[in-house]
């Protein structure tokens, strides 16, 4: 609009910004929708953690010591949390490469993207590797969604179900990933104006399945 | 990814239009089209929905009369019932519906900012009705667990359908949420960041207000609902324990420990409640239209509607636990919800208020979308008022399951947002169909249904009263109950068995109409809104032909003095506005 008007401040001000010409936020529709995409997703991670804390106080049954449970034995020497804290360690330099590759985008570098991209890309599906063994190895010990050997079967229940939608999360972003980062190295991106923003839109998906997986570290294994 | 879509192009360069029939009627990205399909989907479930209370409303009327309906039949009807009108036709038909064909033209946009992604969701929301429609033919039936599904008995021995139909519900739920967040997420990105040059969020029509802060409840209720049903699966399927206590079932241990069916009621109604204000704003936002425009007159105190939707909104979601009274709570909590509930009256208030006194001193124009509007004004205050009661924890502990909730939420939740889709149809047909309807069979479409469901629902408010109880397939011999209640349950079922009727009128309006209506004028109501300003009637695909409209003003300059008009549209130019009023109210 044309008019010159008097911006009006304080509380007023806010308001008169927020609800300004055409657009809220000075960022293309993609990235707008992956976020608040992603404010929804924490909504239902939010229940799942909810609902699993809430199991957790209504069972009757002892809760599992989740550091002997998830143990390593290497070398006859028994590591508390050692795969997970290695799992965590994989998913969170995934992220750095994330942010490498959105950087590398947006100075238009297709051959650097496409591998940091690629990397990324590799580490997470490394990281639903590592979690599948993990899997492998509580099942062959007698843990089942209905029942476990060590206590509440809710432990189980709650651990498959969680860590099994955050595991679909991170198959479905390495999926992404991979269709962006074979777009961007096919020039895909070239015919629409060379613009990478899309990088950014799948960064900003893997850094939250990163997060997450931060909340359920903190809130199952070592609660 | 924003390239592709032609949302806010300003000249439609590269711009396919879809050619074949297939892509225009059917595979159609057009947000109108999609419009049309989730309308006449939701229309066509709800007409199944109302099909079942007509044979609950038999059975309770006319009990040991008709041997089709078993109690099993019976609690399968109440649930598919309440279910399908709650979500699969008044979510659909607001938000995907109205939502769809709104928002772009209201906000002067060629259409949703992902529109493959739009058409996807009507697809799959397509996916989930089948899904729901195919649980009554499987072996064991739909479930009959009540539209609340509480655990235990949602899925335990005794109750219907717990063998397939259960798992379709919870499965179509599912396919439900996903569609609904596809379309959500565009509903929401398209408001917030496709409106055209000068379209403020000050100056949006409060249609788009309403639907745009109920798509944001549902973006952030639905995830609630997703999580318990896939919690709830889990404990059908696999034996886990998530809601389910150590129980027996018929004398035998059917295998559960340690879970929490209190947690499920939490997370239900984390969602259920959001969910009423997910049909009532969209609802209070086309009403708001209706009434300012068939009234000439600007709505009374704009800004504080559109604050007092965001309020109730944000409210919405801190007061779920009120649903929970009877199922026992620490007696702070229940202090706690009552007092927001109570709260959440005010800026309800205030906006019944503002309907009242927008009609005040208009000009007011009895058409048919009228009508219906200050019809709903009636029926809200109406259900409203019970609502005060229901919220207060004493009050509410005698009066629970039993008609004096049904009454309460069918007037609150149910009447009043049907009442608004029916005025809203009737106000926009003329734009979408580019027909006019029959106004003499509108007007007694309106009578019969705004009387017949107050000849429903006012005694049932007594019954309650009286303690007559909620899902009950027959009274029996329940003494405390007098013999004259059953006399009143046969009037309840002649009179719904007359509205459900009286919807005929609707259906041969809508084919009459088509068929041999008169042609309608572009803006037949003397509207200011964009979509009233379209080059097309109906609009044709990308909306506005070359050039996108301009937003000069608010969406309610009626009756503005030294204007040749009694209206002046969003896109006139502020040179040919009156003095003081170019840029319109309030807006400076
Ligand atoms: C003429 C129209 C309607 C009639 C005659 C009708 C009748 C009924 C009846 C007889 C019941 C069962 C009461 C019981 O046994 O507890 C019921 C339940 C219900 N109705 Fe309606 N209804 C109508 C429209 C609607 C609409 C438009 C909605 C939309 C919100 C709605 C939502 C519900 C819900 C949520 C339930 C509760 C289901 C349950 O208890 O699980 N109804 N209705
Ligand atoms: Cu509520």
């Amino acid at each position: 609009m044309s008019e010159a008007v008097i911006e009006p401040t304080g509380g007023a001000g806010v308001v008169h910004d927020w609800s300004r010409d055409k657009q809220v936020f000075g960022v293309p529709w993609g990235k707008a929708m992956m976020w608040i995409f992603l404010l929804s997703d924490t909504f239902i991670f939010s229940c799942f953690l909810v609902g699993y804390m809430m199991v957790r106080i209504s069972t009757t049954d002892p809760w599992p010591n989740p550091s002997e449970v998830f143990g390593l034995t290497v070398m006859g020497q028994s590591v508390p949390l050692l795969l997970i804290a290695i799992m965590t360690f994989v998913l969170i330099t995934s992220s750095g490469t994330m942010a490498l590759a959105v950087n590398m985008g947006y100075r238009k570098d297709r051959k650097k993207t496409f591998w940091l991209m690629l990397a990324t890309a590799v580490l997470g599906a490394t990281f639903v590797g590592m979690q599948a063994f993990e899997w492998t190895k509580l099942i062959l010990e007698g843990v089942r969604p209905w029942e476990n050997p060590f206590g509440a079967a809710q432990f189980g229940s709650s651990f498959f179900m969680i860590t099994g939608f955050h595991g679909m999360h991170v198959s479905a972003g390495v999926i992404y990933l991979l269709i962006v980062a074979f777009r961007v190295r096919n020039g895909f991106y070239e015919k629409r104006g060379g613009n990478y923003e899309i990088v950014e839109i799948a960064g900003l998906y893997w850094h939250f399945v990163d997060l997450v997986w931060v909340f359920i570290f903190a809130f199952f294994y070592l609660w | 990814m924003g390239y592709v879509a032609i949302a806010d192009r300003d000249h439609d360069i590269e711009h396919h239009d879809p050619d074949t029939f297939i892509t225009k009627y059917i595979w159609s990205q057009d947000h109108k089209v999609i419009a049309i399909q989730y309308g006449i989907t939701a229309i066509f479930v709800g007409v199944i929905a109302l099909i079942l209370s007509a044979m609950m409303r038999l059975q309770l009327g006319f009990p040991d009369t008709f041997s089709f309906i078993t109690p099993e039949n019976y609690y399968q009807f109440v649930t598919m019932h309440g279910m399908i009108m709650v979500i699969y036709l008044l979510t659909a038909l607001f938000l995907g519906g109205f939502g769809n064909y709104l928002i772009p033209l209201m906000c002067g946009s060629r259409d949703m900012v992902f529109p493959y992604m739009n058409m996807l969701s009507f697809w799959v929301y397509l996916l989930s009705v089948i899904i729901l429609l195919a649980s009554f033919f499987v072996p064991g039936g739909s479930t009959g667990a009540g539209w609340t599904l509480y655990p235990p008995q949602a899925i335990m021995q005794g109750t219907p359908g717990t063998d397939w139909g259960i798992i379709l519900m919870l499965a179509s739920l599912g396919v439900f949420i996903i569609a609904f967040t596809m379309g959500g997420l565009n509903y929401v990105t398209t408001v917030l960041q496709a409106r055209c040059r000068g379209m403020t969020l000050m100056r949006m029509p409060l249609s788009v207000w309403g639907i745009f802060i109920a798509t944001v409840l549902g973006l952030l209720a639905f995830p609630a609902l997703l999580v318990s049903a896939i919690m709830m699966l889990l404990d059908k399927t696999l034996m886990t324990s998530f809601f389910m206590p150590a129980i027996s079932s018929f004398g035998q241990d059917p295998g559960y420990t340690g879970g929490s069916p209190i947690l499920f009621q939490h997370l239900f109604w984390f969602f259920g409640h959001p969910e009423v204000y997910i049909v009532a704003l969209p609802a209070f936002g086309i009403v708001s239209d209706l009434l300012s425009t068939h009234a000439r007159k600007n709505i009374f105190g704009y800004r504080m509607m559109v604050w007092a939707i965001i309020a109730i909104g944000g409210l919405s979601f801190i007061v779920w636990a009120h649903h929970m009274y009877v199922s026992g709570m620490n007696p702070y909590f229940g202090f706690f919800f009552a007092t927001t509930t109570l709260i959440i009256a005010v800026p309800t208030a205030l906006k019944v208020y503002n309907w009242v006194l927008t009609l005040w001193e208009g000009n007011i124009h009895l058409r048919v979308p009228m009508l219906f509007a200050i019809g709903f004004i009636f029926t809200f205050i109406h259900g409203g008022l019970t609502g005060l009661f229901l919220g207060n924890v004493t009050i509410d502990l005698p009066l629970s399951d039993t008609y004096f909730v049904v009454a309460h939420f069918h007037m609150v939740m149910g009447v009043s947002p049907v009442l608004v889709v029916f005025g809203a149809i009737y106000h926009w047909w003329p734009k979408i169909t580019g027909k006019m309807y029959n106004e003499t069979l509108g007007k007694w479409h309106f009578w019969m249904t705004f009387l017949g469901t107050y000849a429903i629902y006012l005694p049932m408010h007594y019954l309650g009263f009286q303690g007559v109880p909620r899902r009950y397939f027959a009274m029996g011999n329940t003494d405390f109950m007098p013999a004259s209640a059953q006399d009143l349950n046969a009037w309840i079922t002649l009179s719904a068995l007359f509205v459900a009727f009286t919807q005929i009128l609707f259906f041969i309006n809508v084919f009459w109409s088509l068929k041999s209506g008169k042609k309608a004028d572009p803006n037949p109501w003397d509207a200011t809104t964009l979509e009233w300003q379209t080059p097309d009637t109906p609009p044709k695909h990308g909306n506005w032909g070359h050039d996108l409209p301009e937003c000069h003003r608010w969406a309610y300059d009626y009756s503005v003095p030294g204007y040749p008009d009694d209206f002046i549209p969003q896109n006139v130019p502020p040179e040919d506005a009156p003095a003081g009023r170019q840029h319109g109210v309030p807006e400076h």
